[in-house]
């Protein structure tokens, strides 16, 4: 079992917790990892060291990490391994597995793990009994994760390109197998084509995953009012609640992260925060057009008003000029709900208004719960799909890769059974997406639709 | 009247005649039994051998050092490589073959075989002695004792056979069927069912008009299967002819097909959906006007001709009709009709991946037994069961070759872990490493497992390491040689290629497409003189390997990784009862096939990624 490649998953629980750790397994696990962090030459440290420094993304910097190297044979799989415990931010996890799939590593199947480290006599009986209930978890997390409706339907639309590869691939196989015969062979210009129409759908998917403001950088989120309407005041509120678990741990926090909260397992980056840290709002002194200038930038706009000090007229005025913003969800909050007079809140009320007292932290739940269903709402409404499961990620760039070669054997004219090899492995990954294709599907075909045999 | 034999063979078709060589070859006593000796090695269907995915098949049986290659060349009329437009790996060899002498060349090879005996009759039974086979029994009441037995009993288990509105038992065209082996396996525990095929009629050659049809001549230079020097190709060759139904032999046809024993549910067996009757064809694809016809010679001095593409279950009068009504066969003399074939077959997921059944130890199924079609996927299980036979009576690992090495892998593999719906044929559609099962490569991939095990001679061996040994200077050499712009842009531009900038490797220019050596020794003669003093097959061998390189290493990577599970072992009494994370469909999936590896088990349909990672953790006690 010496020539496995390097995987790489998540070994805590999904979702929130303090610290995160990523384990990778596999020859090149430590060189993998040394491609990506800042600190020591992982390569040259002894087995059984632990390393303070930064996983990257070329100069970006993910997070600050502890690293731990494990060489072959003394590791949990026996192979070359690397535990890499960072802050368990969701955001933070995928962004470091992805720079470590770019970097040569390939996503763990279920149990993985565990099957390596059994397959290479690590573990005995007992202890893979042990650990057999864990695997069944991940199984079925796995499961979800693959049953789960894919954002935007893409998965619909995937299966029927992919229904048409078959049909090309079946024509590539009858021609290979059949060219003795009176049968029509696969054109290559519609061949051709089918593969770019597939290649212009599946772009925007991958780059949806990297450019997507729901996995790299969160949702870009605005909140905005006059001053005094308790902007600061909720951001921190929001902040707390949801970061808590982060700036628990002594020294965790850090820049990038600190504005960022977790919804439902969608992350919100609170954009231009700075000004709301000031003593002195110098959002006024900028005036209104930058106001909305940086409302504008955003994707969701928590519009604040605060309702101890501002009268209907007041509302009115500012609502006049947030119909002028297009584009970004608006969420109206009426702070300070507490001390609002009664006839203010009859007016609220029957605009959708959601009530807070940010200061007392009081009813932020009906918020954050008014967040997710927009955001929701907004993205099915839009019809954008966005990537944003690491597999389909990993399982959308395989495809396109294949696809790419397919396309150049197209442009060189390579024999159809080379072709034919990077066109089963494009359909193998769509497959994953969308359901399995095996060898028989093609041969199915070609008996369904083409007459042949002597 | 007999004393104990190691192995006793029940049939003298491919798959059988195959196992007898095997087995005796490889030092086992060896009983041959078949219902007749003058129909050894008999061609039940079309006079050919090879062709695609198919021929690759039978380069596989001679690189292990089996005897169905040296045979066809032996007896070939016509050599054809096939797909030779496509890439090396789907270059397939076949051979039309002359149906006499390849049963003859079948029987004289066997004969010299000093292990081999042979017995004419019926076999009725088995004798089976706790779960053990220890012997058969034939019709007379003879008992032939034996430590294992290998049936191959081809179409003739409850043959039945239609033309039109009649049938009759038969097991071939004019030969008796075989009865009582069915019930007794089936009272055995064994579950069986039924299969269909035909063939077409055959003609005197005599009677057709060949100016109405296309010659389909064989290869300017005829290739052969057998990797052995000593066996040459022909020095001349006979050509097939092509011709065409039209409408009016449709209609014909349509006029019987109330009396179709297919149409009318008089056969109740499964038949192969890639190789349909005429009538089958003209029903199911109404749209389509003509349909081809390949006129086949059936030997050097014979006039019958073979009527390939125009199997068929009509009744006589039809079948001759329509004939006459196809271009150049307006006068055409039948000598036999076409016919339909149901007969016993045995579903092959009860077998283990050494073909020996899960039921009856040292019992041994191979060939349309198990559910398959064509001569070259019978004689490659026949080779593999007179292998395994062997080797389970010396108390040895059996041999099983998986799918990264050999179409034999995949064939048996796709029968023990899938089952088959209708007869199974091969092609390379099937093979997930079809670049890396090629034809050219069968020895490389073989030859040493088949030495190993005493089936590939020294002499073979000798011309294995040489002609290995000549591909690795030659590619060395083309990784020292480097040319110059000026000695071959001329000749680039010549063949259509760009031009080269600076010195470049001969590799290099070799890896480009539309270069070969060819190519390459008519940009300079200095080049021609170095090379020519290769064989052609290593040339071949050598261009091969540089074009593929890039997807051969990718294809075998991927079956690399695979292959890591090929080498787990599941032990023979596993409870999968005790894993309760199995999901129930898995278990029962699990527990009739009883896979052998984790390998075998991830390829079960039923078994799911998530099942085998349970079963990896449980397992290994």
């Amino acid at each position: 079992m010496q020539t496995h490649d390097t995987i790489v998953a998540l070994a805590s629980g999904q979702g929130l917790a303090a610290i995160a750790l990523i384990r990778l397994s596999g020859h090149d696990a430590i060189a993998i990892t040394n491609k990506v962090f800042k600190g020591k030459d992982l390569l040259e440290q002894a087995s059984h060291t632990l390393h303070f420094g930064t996983i990257r993304d070329g100069v970006k910097i993910i997070d600050e990490v502890l690293v731990a190297v494990f060489k072959a044979p003394h590791s949990f799989t026996t192979e070359n391994a690397i535990e890499i415990s960072c802050h368990g931010s969701p955001v933070i996890v995928k962004e470091i597995i992805k720079v470590l799939l770019k970097n040569g590593a390939r996503l763990a199947e279920p149990g993985e793990f565990t099957k390596r480290a059994f397959l290479n006599g690590k573990m005995d009986l007992a202890q893979a009994e042990a650990v057999g209930d864990l695997i069944h978890a991940e199984t079925d997390t796995a499961r979800q994760v693959a049953l789960q409706q894919m954002r935007g339907g893409f998965s619909k639309d995937l299966a029927v390109l992919r229904e048409e590869l078959i049909h090309f691939a079946s024509l590539v196989e009858l021609e290979l197998d059949f060219g003795e015969e009176d049968v029509e062979f696969a054109k290559r210009d519609d061949l051709r084509n089918l593969v770019i129409k597939i290649q212009h759908y599946i772009t925007p998917l991958i780059a949806s995953f990297d450019q997507g403001n729901v996995i790299k950088n969160g949702i870009p989120t605005v909140i905005a009012g006059k001053p005094n309407s308790g902007k600061s005041t909720l951001l921190n509120a929001l902040l707390n609640e949801e970061r808590a678990i982060v700036s628990d741990i002594p020294g965790t926090t850090r820049d990038f992260i600190e504005d960022e909260i977790v919804l439902g397992g969608i992350a919100f980056r609170f954009v231009d925060t700075a000004g709301l840290r000031e003593t002195t709002d110098i959002v006024e002194s900028i005036g209104i057009e930058r106001t909305l200038e940086r409302m504008n930038k955003a994707s969701l706009i928590l519009y604040l008003y605060d309702l101890a000090n501002t009268s209907i007229e007041e509302i009115e005025a500012q609502e006049a000029l947030l119909t002028g913003l297009s584009g970004a969800i608006i969420i109206r909050v009426g702070n300070k709900v507490d001390k609002a007079k009664a006839e203010l809140l009859n007016y609220v009320n029957a605009k959708e208004f959601v009530l807070i007292s940010a200061a007392q932290q009081q009813s932020l739940g009906p918020l954050k719960d008014k967040i997710l269903e927009k955001v929701n709402r907004q993205e099915v409404k839009q019809g954008d799909a966005i990537v944003t499961s690491l597999r389909h990620y990993q399982q959308l760039t395989q495809t396109h890769e294949a696809l790419e070669r397919v396309l150049e054997g197209l442009m060189t004219e390579i024999s159809g059974d080379l072709i034919a090899m990077d066109i089963r492995q494009a359909l193998h990954y769509l497959g994953e997406l969308t359901g399995a294709i095996t060898t028989d599907d093609l041969l199915d075909n070609i008996f369904s639709k083409f007459c042949i045999g002597k | 009247m007999f004393k104990e034999y190691d192995i006793v063979v029940v049939g003298a078709g491919h798959a059988g005649c195959e196992a007898a060589a095997a087995a005796a070859n490889m030092g086992s006593k060896v009983m041959l039994v078949t219902m007749n000796m003058n129909t050894i090695g008999q061609m039940s269907c079309n006079p050919a051998m090879g062709g695609v995915a198919k021929g690759q098949i039978v380069r596989e049986i001679d690189a292990l050092g089996g005897l169905s290659g040296i045979v066809s060349d032996k007896s070939m009329i016509q050599f054809r490589m096939l797909n030779r437009s496509k890439g090396p790996a789907m270059w397939s060899p076949r051979t039309q073959n002359d149906r006499m002498r390849f049963a003859e060349e079948w029987r004289l090879a066997l004969e010299a075989i000093p292990n081999i005996d042979f017995w004419q009759e019926m076999v009725s039974g088995i004798v089976v002695k706790d779960k053990r086979v220890v012997g058969v029994r034939t019709a007379l009441g003879i008992e032939i004792p034996c430590k294992a037995v290998v049936l191959t009993n081809g179409t003739f288990l409850n043959g039945l056979i239609h033309i039109g509105e009649k049938n009759f038992g038969g097991g071939r065209s004019a030969e008796k069927a075989s009865t009582g082996i069915t019930e007794q396996l089936r009272s055995l525990g064994f579950e069986s069912g039924r299969m269909k095929t035909g063939t077409p009629p055959r003609v005197d050659g005599r009677s057709l008009d060949y100016s109405k049809m296309e010659e389909q001549p064989g290869d300017d230079i005829p290739g052969k299967f057998s990797y052995l020097r000593e066996s040459k190709a022909p020095a001349k060759q006979m050509s097939c002819w092509i011709t065409y139904t039209n409408e009016s032999v449709h209609d014909k046809l349509k006029e019987g097909f109330d009396k179709s024993p297919m149409f009318q549910g008089r056969i109740q067996g499964l038949g192969p959906r890639y190789c349909p009757s005429i009538e089958d064809k003209i029903n199911r694809f109404a749209d389509r006007e003509r349909h081809q016809i390949f006129v086949e010679p059936e030997g050097w001095n014979t006039v019958e001709i073979y009527v390939n593409g125009f199997s068929t279950s009509l009744p006589e009068n039809v079948q001759y009709e329509a004939l006459t009504k196809i271009p150049g066969f307006e006068n055409a003399r039948m000598f036999r009709p076409g016919y339909a074939i149901e007969y016993d077959w045995f579903p092959p997921t009860q077998l283990k991946m050494s073909l020996e059944t899960q039921l009856i130890d040292n019992l041994y199924f191979a060939g349309q037994i198990n559910g398959t079609t064509g001569y070259e996927e019978a004689a490659c299980q026949g080779l593999m069961a007179g292998i395994n036979a062997h080797l389970k009576i010396k108390e040895q690992e059996p041999l099983i070759l998986q799918r990264s090495e050999a179409y034999i892998g995949v064939l048996i593999d796709d029968l023990v872990n899938k089952g088959t719906q209708e007869p199974y044929r091969m092609f390379t559609s099937r093979a997930e490493y079809r670049i890396l099962l090629r034809q050219d490569n069968a020895d490389m991939r073989l030859t040493e497992k088949g030495r190993a095990l005493g089936l590939a001679k020294e002499g073979r061996y000798q011309q294995f390491l040489e002609k290995k040994e000549a591909v690795q200077k030659l590619t060395q050499e083309l990784n020292n040689i480097k040319v110059n712009p000026d000695e071959v842009n001329e000749g680039l531009e010549r063949v259509g290629n760009t031009t080269i900038k600076e010195r470049t490797l001969l590799s290099n220019l070799l890896r480009r497409p539309h270069i070969g050596f060819n190519e390459i020794k008519s940009l300079n003669t200095d080049l021609a003189v170095t090379f020519n003093k290769f064989d052609e097959e290593i040339l071949e061998q050598v261009e091969i390997n540089l074009k593929y390189e890039s997807y051969v290493d990718r294809e075998q990577k991927l079956a690399d990784k695979i292959g890591g599970l090929e080498n787990y072992k599941i032990k023979v009494d596993f409870d999968y009862d005790r894993v309760k994370a199995l999901s129930s469909e898995a278990k029962e999936k699990l527990k009739k096939v009883r896979p052998e590896t984790i390998g075998q088990a991830s390829r079960i349909s039923g078994v799911s990624p998530a099942d085998i990672s349970v079963l990896t953790v449980y397992m290994g006690k």
